[in-house]
């Protein structure tokens, strides 16, 4: 009985001991046929393979709304392999894959590909996310219907990096997605008040000079968009929430019974503009760290559930596009293999989030959001065995160079960050076992 | 201070001394025939421009030339910069070609800051202005310049000076540069401008702030006016050029307001008509001709100290230049 196999298929069954899950009292699992056979205390059953949790975590198999997949188009940053290979390292069973591929994922065919090289790949499921306009330009719907129906069975609806900012075209969107159970992911950023945007605008842009991203070009879209959701009785979703204001303005809408959704990245948990000051592009985000007051009003508005789930915005960048002055530099920050770690950080450890609601955030509710009826399932007999093993007693630097993904634009290199994946089961099969990534076989 | 200059915050107010005594003994030079010290013999300095600068580049080139450094001119046009290359291949070349130092200018802010970090290159890296963040040779030069008549004399300061700083501070990295070293050497800033031009969070900096132009004129020691871009206009940063001028422009009549003994400084290049008029540009309380002269003299003095050996504050502080030949150059 050695942790380590040569190969894992959907045969083989595991047994594992006096884990806790969702951070209950210790207990075993026993996964075989791609469920979780039996929970108990002292299971005495045969498995093929036997891992000692000891001290471990059980979640279910964590789901990511925001992923940057990057193919096709930029595979020098991330194939559907790789960054299906990171979600894996990092706890995921399923990603929803972004539409602002090249060519944009705003035609069946796109969505189709990008489904199927996830079912090849086979360590994580890629649900592909449709663009609302053609070539995400904001001027005319993409075929919303077509994607839906297509094997990738389209449900969310994004332009995101660029912002639905014309109010018919995003009405319209709402209202058009209800007919097949759609929600429209909008990534709020008012163009105009943005032209030439850098940062944060506050303090730190004046001091340092560069290009202010406001609060309020993010708040007046949210704030539409509500109001737009509300009158067409729709439902909407807004991706990477990054400001105190946008809380309120998600916390009201939700207090009128609106179907309004929110996701946090784990980098807006973590970090500030204050990094900024050393111009080291690596900080380069859009939306852009906030302030101190940000991060801690997104950390309570996590907890107490007016922020749905934790999103990754995995933005893979080839060094190039990072290794240069700030203002050439690409937006974004990988981040599938370090958001437990980040989230148990700043929500668990700070006492703001135990891992029953960790489970909710990062895998329940995104799955609801996503209606991906086989994850965020709970922790019970008979359930698809989608699953996360999480050492939390673990500490150490962060080391780009053991990544899975492609890319190295982590903000957190060399910092200590609490928690580690060990096993990552997808359907009973380990993608990811004793913290390396499993040999896959292709589909099930 | 380090090995670099990239920000005016870097300087302590030891530093900022060390620069302007140095600077003023090394500006009895240019009343010499013979102009040149052999200080930087056999160092290579590297002028690398990103932007168009007429002005920056030749005092640099100057204060190089007069320490007998090699002057390298990198420009980035017509050069390989245009066709795509990156800072980081450039600054390896120079790294690769020798450079002692990197005389930066770039429309990036930030971009000074990177090289200075990074392990790209070696040399030290003089930020001769980047992007809208800041300029401090500019900043340095002023307050000689304001030192000379508001308070000569080596080892002094600007405690208790009152300067007020006039035009587009959001854009405007002499601005930046300028009141972080003023405040070091005990200056009281004031900002002037339209709201629009000024940016978020300036509460917080260590000045205060004004709309109105003249109620603060009488109060003034000096007076400085920051170029006004005509195309802000196009962005609504204030409706016309004239009611700019009319609101926060420098004139005649608003001269009159000014304490007797107050000068008029402008970093140039100045836009006539816009934000000073001739007769102000033209009149003998402006300094903008004697600015470019002590530009000189200051960039004589970074490029002295960061590259002849003395160690600023950090380390036991050379109060006069270490070596050879100031002493009897004078």
């Amino acid at each position: 009985m050695n942790e380590r196999s040569e190969r894992t298929s959907d045969t083989v069954s595991y047994l594992i001991r006096n884990a806790k899950i969702l951070g209950g009292a210790p207990q075993d699992l026993h996964l075989a046929d791609g469920v979780i056979r039996a929970i108990g205390t002292g299971l005495a059953v045969e498995a093929d393979i036997e891992i000692d949790a000891t001290g471990m975590i059980v979640l279910p198999g964590l789901v990511d709304l925001h992923t940057h997949l990057r193919e096709p188009g930029r595979e020098d940053a991330e194939t559907v392999l790789t960054g299906t290979q990171a979600a894996a390292m990092g706890g995921f069973t399923a990603v929803h894959a972004m539409a602002n591929t090249t060519p944009v994922a705003d035609t069946a065919g796109v969505v189709e590909q990008v489904w199927r090289l996830g079912q090849e790949a086979g360590y994580c499921d890629v649900q592909p996310v449709g663009a609302v306009t053609v070539g995400l330009e904001g001027k005319k719907l993409a075929e919303l219907g077509a994607m839906h129906e297509s094997a990738a069975n389209v449900r969310v609806f994004s332009d995101d990096g660029k912002c639905v900012d014309d109010a018919v075209l995003m009405r319209r969107a709402l209202e058009y997605v209800k007919a097949f159970d759609g929600v429209v992911a909008q990534h709020a950023q008012e163009p105009r008040l943005t032209e030439g945007a850098q940062m944060n605008e506050g303090q730190v842009s004046g001091e340092l000079g560069l290009g202010g991203w406001p609060a309020v070009a993010e708040e007046s879209i949210i704030a539409r968009d509500v109001l737009l959701a509300a009158h067409v009785g729709s439902r909407l979703h807004v991706c990477h929430l990054s400001t105190a204001g946008s809380v309120e303005i998600v916390r009201w809408a939700k207090s009128k019974g609106w179907d309004v959704t929110a996701e946090v990245t784990p980098h807006h948990l973590l970090l500030t503009d204050e990094m900024v000051r050393s111009y080291d592009p690596v900080y380069k985000v859009n939306p852009p760290l906030r302030t101190a007051e940000d991060v801690q009003a997104l950390r309570k508005a996590l907890a107490d559930g007016t922020i749905d789930a934790v999103a990754t915005d995995h933005a893979p960048h080839p060094a190039e596009d990072k290794d240069c002055e700030w203002a050439v530099a690409a937006m974004g920050m990988v981040g599938l293999e370090t958001a437990l770690s980040v989230v148990q950080q700043t929500m668990v450890d700070t006492g703001l989030l135990n891992w029953e609601g960790v489970a909710d955030r990062m895998s329940h509710r995104p799955a609801r959001i996503g209606r991906l009826s086989g994850h965020g399932r709970p922790v019970s007999v008979g359930e698809p065995a989608n699953l996360v093993l999480f050492d939390p007693a673990y500490r150490g630097a962060v080391n780009p160079d053991s990544f899975a993904t492609r890319s190295r634009n982590t903000p957190y290199k060399g910092m200590d960050l609490p928690g580690r994946v060990h096993a990552t089961f997808l359907r009973g099969r380990a993608t990811v076992l004793a913290g390396e990534l499993a040999e896959q076989g292709g589909p099930e | 201070m380090k090995r670099h200059l990239v920000s005016a915050a870097d300087l302590s107010r030891d530093d900022a001394l060390l620069i302007l005594d140095t600077a003023e003994e090394l500006a009895q030079l240019s009343g010499r025939a013979v102009k040149k010290l052999p200080t930087l013999r056999g160092r290579t300095v590297v002028n690398l421009f990103f932007e168009d600068s007429t002005r920056t580049k030749t005092s640099f080139e100057v204060a190089e030339k007069r320490l007998s450094a090699d002057v390298i001119n990198f420009s980035a046009k017509g050069s390989s910069v245009s066709k795509g290359e990156s800072l980081k291949d450039t600054a390896l070349t120079l790294q690769a070609m020798g450079a002692d130092a990197v005389v930066i200018r770039h429309h990036a802010s930030g971009a000074p800051a990177r090289l200075a970090q990074s392990d790209w290159l070696h040399g030290s890296v003089i930020n001769a202005g980047d992007g809208t963040h800041e300029h401090p040779t500019q900043a340095l030069l002023d307050a000689f310049t304001m030192r000379r008549h508001l308070n000569a004399g080596a080892g002094n300061d600007l405690a208790g000076r009152r300067v007020t700083i006039v035009g587009d501070v959001l854009h405007s990295r002499v601005a930046r540069s300028n009141v972080h070293l003023l405040t070091t050497l005990g200056a009281q800033v004031t900002f002037v401008a339209p709201p629009t031009l000024l940016p978020i969070g300036i509460e917080n900096w260590p000045c205060e702030v004004s709309y109105d132009l003249d109620s603060v004129l009488p109060k003034t020691d000096a007076l400085m006016m920051l170029r006004v871009q005509r195309e802000r206009m196009n962005a609504a940063f204030f409706p016309t050029e004239r009611e700019y001028s009319r609101r926060y422009g420098m004139n005649g009549i608003r001269m009159a307001q000014l304490p007797e003994h107050a000068i008029v400084m402008h970093p140039g290049p100045m836009v006539r008509g816009m934000e000073i008029t001739a007769e102000v540009a033209d009149s003998p309380r402006c300094t903008v001709v004697e600015q470019v002269a002590n530009g000189v003299s200051v960039r004589m003095a970074v490029l002295y100290l960061l590259l002849g050996g003395a160690v600023f504050a950090d380390g036991p502080a050379d109060t006069a230049p270490r070596t050879d030949s100031v002493e009897n150059a004078q």
